[in-house]
């Protein structure tokens, strides 16, 4: 049983990196459909520098750096050249697909030493929960301190208020003499940077090779997510747990011999995603407070 | 130029008691052909009310902008204290101390009222002190909000109270108010009356912007009227009727126009039916037991100031709003009442809303598909569901060669014309199907004079040629130039139709303003 639990904590880490980058560059009101190939592209390149380089330290800030350099794309076609964001977030997606394959290549079949377990002191030794919680890599603790951090940026600081307003109300933010574009630019970095950090993950902790693709559909679940947690912060722990649960219940599920076809559980956090979006279009004073009004809106300064 | 102006200023000084707070001496403002400013001088005072007076298109708004630094004067100097200064934009304004209440708020809906106010605030203040200030403010002068409300839970009366809010925590010494009461009840706009004389009794200068007749009487001290981007003159309020400032910005030159003589008896075309139209939100008007009846051959000109039921009125004519009733409006005798504006079309009416972009025409999409857009149901541009692209085509170049539209490229977008050729355009879509009936609101609103003379001509052609074209207008001056016989619409009501040759600017002015309400003035 601990060790089911563990496996779901460890599963939902990625999602809780991808997914908190997502929500934060959709505050800002841009939609980046792209997070799967972030993700991919955040991936190989962390396990390309740690099997190059040897240190999976190395590899993790090389997976963030990737994940943002193909956000920047993502910003340089959408927000500097105004096209549709939709269009241009699943050709990012397609692009990391087949970039990362190529890159890749020659690592296939390869291993690395992925990233230590790192136990908290005392902590660490509180019976059963500390197994859980306080003995982990670095990354997992960094996830659920990224969130905190961006629950704490967009609610209490001046410059979460700023990228608040432009997400909700991009012309007048404008009026007030903001830079909205500026302001989009950085948070699609973050979130791109997030991505690349939840791909990372994949290769250095949870299965320490690469293989072409080996986000399976990670990212869109990240996409999912966002939605799912309604665009508040403290949701997304609770929405990866859960859908991370999902996945693993999938892989639990087949070796116990269950007789629900494993499809149906991979199509859980899609229903539930769904689900969500109906009950937040039959509330409209909650859509109204946290879905950004302009997500997706094209702004063309100087217009 | 500027040397000329700067010279006359002293002499602009000594005549006032005190030194204005803002003045402005020989502002012109022009957007292509189109004249918005004609040297305009202007003075307010720390203290004081004033009113800007004028019909839409006078020339208000420009001003305004120009006074807060959202636009550059062609010519013209404004002086801050007795400095002449140049604003180069609305920060600057706001540093000299204008602040300016839009007509529409520029608010995010999904933050507080406090995070609102903080986003308009240089950064620094922490969030209990600006609540504080927030609060003090708001007991000051009575504008009770709750700085932790979410705007969306706002009325729209509320709102105004936070961009209010938003202006006096930077400490203004003009506030300049953009048609404040558009959008508000009368409640709400008895309460905004009682802050801004506040405000004026602390010091406070309060540039009011309208054209409601009443509210300036019952708040301002002085009015200056524009009229066509002229300064008309600035008036004490004291003593003035509404029918004499309702003279002031539509004009006497009405009294020079040659008039239309009605044509001689003619068959009926277009009949309404005593029409009543409940209002369906707080800022709309009713209509009540409007009738018109149009002939063949004529004109006829509904006259009247912005916000009296135009909007309703038109909406209603072309079918957009449809009442419940039937037996309300015919055509040529038939009834059309239950009729949508495509089946209206088809019975052989023309419509031309007053807005050009995105109402008559689709700003996005090129003349050719806009060509098709009122013809769709009429006229064989459509073969078994397929467009017949080059038939579009020759239908739109037939209308910009008849209508003498200046084009771009061939075939543009209807958003790259100038609003006198995109005017011309949809002008001209409707009148070369020679209508029964035409339908139009403000044909000539916001274009240049010889687009509008050519528009008029139009119109006045079609109606030679037998067809009945009801024009809505609040350019007295049109109303008179082209139309047979003339009814003017007061809040809601539409007065007996007379003929523009009996009809003095002094008759219609008087109407306009309401004094006929108690059935105190006869024509």
């Amino acid at each position: 049983m601990e060790a089911l639990i563990l496996t779901i904590l460890l599963t939902s880490v990625p999602l809780i990196f991808a997914a908190t980058g997502e929500l934060v560059a959709e505050r800002s009101g841009v939609l980046n459909l792209g997070v799967e190939g972030m993700m991919l592209m955040g991936a190989v390149s962390a396990f390309a520098a740690t099997s190059v380089l040897g240190s999976p330290y190395v590899g993790v800030f090389a997976g963030a750096v990737a994940g943002a350099v193909t956000a920047v794309v993502f910003a340089l076609f959408a927000l500097g050249l105004a096209t549709n964001q939709v269009a241009t977030g699943l050709a990012l997606t397609i692009f990391g697909s087949g970039l990362s394959g190529l890159v890749g290549a020659p690592f296939v079949g390869r291993t690395v030493d992925g990233l230590p377990v790192f136990a908290i002191p005392f902590l660490a030794d509180i019976p059963v929960l500390g197994n859980l919680l306080f003995k982990h890599d670095i990354m997992a603790y960094m996830s659920v301190a990224f969130l905190v951090i961006v629950a704490l940026f967009l609610n209490r600081t001046r410059a979460g208020l700023v990228l608040r307003a432009v997400g909700n109300n991009h012309d007048s933010a404008h009026a007030l003499g903001y830079p909205v574009l500026l302001v989009r630019f950085y948070a699609v970095s973050f979130g791109g940077m997030m991505a690349g950090l939840g791909g990372a993950y994949l290769p250095l902790v949870l299965t320490p090779h690469w293989s072409e693709g080996m986000t399976a559909g990670r990212g869109w679940i990240a996409l999912a997510l966002v939605v799912f947690a309604s665009w508040i912060p403290s949701r997304i722990l609770a929405g990866a747990l859960l859908f991370g649960g999902i996945t693993i219940m999938q892989l639990a599920g087949q070796a116990r011999g269950w007789t629900i076809p494993s499809q149906m559980l991979s199509m859980m956090p899609y229903i539930a995603t769904i689900l969500v979006l109906v009950i937040i279009a039959r509330n409209r004073r909650f859509a109204l407070i946290n879905s950004p009004a302009c997500l997706g809106r094209i702004y063309m300064q100087n217009k | 130029m500027k040397v000329k102006i700067v010279m006359s200023y002293p002499s602009n000084r000594n005549r006032s008691k005190s030194r204005p707070l803002l003045e402005a001496v020989g502002i012109s403002k022009n957007f292509g052909d189109f004249v918005a400013n004609d040297d305009v001088s202007f003075s307010i005072h720390a203290g004081e009310i004033h009113a800007l007076l004028g019909e839409n298109g006078a020339g208000k708004s420009t001003f305004v902008k120009i006074a807060y630094g959202l636009l550059r004067p062609d010519i013209g100097q404004l002086f801050w204290n007795g400095e002449p200064v140049f604003i180069n934009g609305p920060q600057q304004a706001r540093k000299l101390g204008i602040g300016m209440v839009f007509q529409h708020f520029s608010l995010f809906d999904a933050l507080t009222v406090a995070e609102n106010i903080q986003l308009a605030m240089p950064p620094g203040e922490t969030m209990a002190s600006l609540s504080s200030r927030i609060s003090s403010i708001s007991k000051e002068y009575g504008i009770g909000v709750d700085p932790n409300a979410r705007i969306y839970n706002l009325s729209v009366g509320q709102q105004q109270r936070v961009e209010i809010i938003r202006c006096l925590l930077q400490d203004p010494k003009l506030l300049i108010m953009d048609e404040p009461t558009s959008v508000l009840t009368p409640q709400e706009t008895e309460q905004l009356f009682s802050v801004l004389r506040r405000f004026a009794d602390n010091g406070l200068a309060v540039l009011f912007i309208s054209h409601k007749l009443d509210e300036i009487r019952a708040l301002t001290s002085r009015a200056t009227v524009l009229r066509r981007g002229q300064n008309v003159g600035s008036v004490a309020i004291k003593g003035q009727t509404n029918s004499k400032l309702a003279e002031m910005m539509i004009g006497n030159k009405v009294k020079n126009v040659a008039r239309q003589n009605a044509p001689a008896k003619s068959k009926l075309l277009f009949e309404v039916k005593n029409l009543y139209r409940p209002k369906d939100s707080a800022f709309s008007v009713t209509l009540r037991g409007i009738s018109i009846a149009a002939n063949a051959g004529e004109i006829f000109g509904i006259a009247g100031i912005a916000g009296n039921g135009q909007d309703e009125l038109m909406s209603a004519l072309i079918g957009e709003w449809r009442g419940a009733d039937s037996g309300i409006i015919f055509l040529d005798g038939v009834d059309v009442s239950q009729k949508n504006p495509a089946e209206r079309r088809v019975a052989d009416m023309g419509f031309i809303p007053e807005e050009r972009n995105g109402h008559a025409a689709v700003p996005s999409m090129s003349l050719a598909d806009n060509a098709l857009l009122t013809s769709h149901s009429i006229v064989e541009l459509v073969r078994r569901g397929v467009l017949d692209l080059s038939s579009m085509k020759a239908k739109a170049g037939a209308i910009v060669k008849d209508f003498d539209v200046r084009l771009p490229v061939v075939n543009p977008l209807a958003s790259s014309l100038s609003g006198g050729n995109l005017q011309k355009f949809v002008v001209g879509r409707e009148i070369i199907k020679v209508p029964k009936v035409l339908i139009v609101s403000q044909p000539t609103w916001g274009v240049d004079v010889g687009a509008a003379v050519f528009i008029r001509k139009a119109m006045l052609d079609l109606a030679a040629k037998g067809s009945a074209v009801v024009m809505i207008s609040q350019d007295l001056e049109e109303i008179f130039a082209i139309s047979h016989r003339i009814a003017v619409l007061h809040d809601g009501i539409l007065s007996d139709a007379k003929p523009a040759g009996i009809l003095t600017a002094e008759k219609v002015g008087l109407l306009m303003g309401g004094s006929d309400a108690v059935g105190g003035v006869n024509i």
